[in-house]
């Protein structure tokens, strides 16, 4: 296996050595073309539909169980879910009317200031495989690609609240990023105050943190967490979180904030694609205070995005 | 030794990938071994001319693809131990299981050492100690792994 030849200047060089080299430069260019743009989104997208049949069959014993059990399930606990879900239903029915009145009460309220009107988002519903992709950071993959309209940089969401967003999409499936990803940052806004600020995650699925806000900074613990819409990624006005502890040393200039997730990132099956009319969506309410992270609002979608 | 190796490789190879991603509880999942990267170590050491340097960079890859992480990153680090692997497959051969599985155990910290050398470089943030937990759980799967091996791939 050590063959060697001899190379034009007399100097012995091994042909193991040699492949290694090229195959480890050729990696290197790899990752260097990969990381700093995106060239390779052609290639991506054809390994990830690649991958997909491998993908559905590790999954399949598990997608099959889910499907006997529902199969299986008894008289009885269709009867009770059904109550239970028919008188959700009534609820939400409820809400939804008032926050009809709510909505078109706020579309004439916009056009009397002239704010450009908010656009309803479109959606989409997507199931999550139930694989690992990697212990060390939080991803997902969904069963919906380009070829039902999912684009990268799209909004997720759940039934609960922000979910996370599109990295990278293959023709029948997609890698969503979620909000608690140590790498990811959701613009956010304190619904109570209108505060603007970002919420990082940290790693952990039950918690984010909002490291920019300032130790005399309006916030409260309770307080809830809108999408901000800036950085144009997420829509504004979906729920994002809420403050779990607030934390203020004297010594310190910056608050210790933490908060949970709204949406139940480590419990979900399915989850919604949104897509929103609007790329960039104006700057329409006015500030009452100066955001202390707003270098990195505008930027925050694309260090989301980035993975 | 003599060997069938191309259909097994591939066959092998394939279970690996897809072990890499089968759902586990929380956590035995911080726990899970590189499943294709013993693989390539064994035929490196039994196979070296069907598995070789060019079939650790392509496994490598697939497992990029799999994962959805930066493209090149487990080739790179495949390629760097199987080049380790070829350039002492015979002496490697002639160590006991134990041995074997220090050396192994080496490997795998160079490999885990390469992927997190490269993470900090692309910037990914958060890394804790158990990210080095696969490399005691590869070198303890090396034994019965390699058992299987001899026993149902390696013939005579």
């Amino acid at each position: 296996m050590r063959d060697t030849v001899a190379s034009p200047t007399g100097a012995r060089v091994s042909a193991l050595g040699l492949r290694a080299l090229v195959l480890a430069a050729i990696s290197v260019a790899v990752m260097v073309v990969d990381y700093r743009q995106q060239h390779l989104k052609v290639v991506r997208s054809a390994l990830q539909a690649a991958a997909y049949p491998l993908q559905l069959i590790v999954q399949s014993p598990f997608a099959a169980w889910e499907w006997a059990r529902s199969e299986l399930a008894t008289h009885n606990t269709l009867l009770t879910e059904n109550t239970r879900l028919s008188r959700e239903v009534e609820q939400d029915r409820l809400r939804l009317q008032r926050l009809e009145a709510a909505e078109q009460e706020n579309v004439r309220l916009r056009a009397l200031v002239q704010a450009s009107p908010r656009v309803p988002d479109h959606v989409l519903l997507a199931e999550i495989l139930r694989l690992d992709l990697d212990p060390y950071r939080q991803r997902v993959l969904i069963n919906r690609g380009t070829n039902h309209g999912v684009q990268k940089g799209q909004a997720v969401i759940d039934a609960d609240g922000v979910f996370g967003q599109v990295t990278n999409v293959g023709p029948f499936s997609a890698e969503v990023l979620l909000i608690s990803d140590a790498a990811h940052a959701t613009p956010v806004q304190i619904s109570r105050n209108g505060l603007r600020t970002i919420a990082d995650g940290t790693g952990d699925p039950r918690r984010l943190t909002l490291p920019y806000l300032p130790r005399n900074a309006d916030v409260k613990v309770d307080d809830v967490l809108l999408s901000s819409g800036l950085g144009g990624v997420f829509p504004p006005g979906y729920p994002v979180g809420r403050v779990t502890e607030v934390r203020r040393d004297p010594s310190q200039p910056l608050a210790v904030v933490s908060a949970e997730p709204a949406a139940a990132l480590d419990r979900d099956r399915d989850v919604l694609l949104v897509q929103s009319e609007q790329p960039v969506p104006p700057p329409a309410e006015p500030a009452p205070s100066k955001p202390p992270g707003k270098r990195r609002d505008s930027a925050s979608g694309a260090s989301g995005a980035r993975q | 030794m003599t060997l069938q190796p191309r259909p097994l490789l591939y066959v092998s190879a394939l279970i690996a990938l897809m072990l890499s991603i089968l759902p586990l509880p929380w956590h035995l999942d911080w726990l899970r071994p590189d499943f294709l990267l013993l693989v390539v170590i064994w035929f490196a050491i039994m196979a070296p001319r069907s598995g070789g340097l060019l079939f650790a960079w392509v496994a490598g890859l697939a497992l990029d693809a799999f994962h959805g992480v930066l493209l090149g990153e487990h080739a790179f680090a495949f390629v760097v131990v199987a080049y380790l692997v070829h350039r002492f497959h015979l002496r490697v051969r002639m160590f006991t299981i134990g041995q074997q599985a220090l050396v192994v155990l080496a490997l795998l910290a160079i490999y885990q050492f390469l992927l997190w050398w490269i993470d900090g470089m692309t910037h990914h943030p958060l890394s804790n100690w158990a990210r080095w937990l696969p490399v005691l759980t590869g070198a303890l799967l090396w034994l019965p792994f390699t058992g299987f091996m001899d026993r149902y791939l390696a013939r005579g």
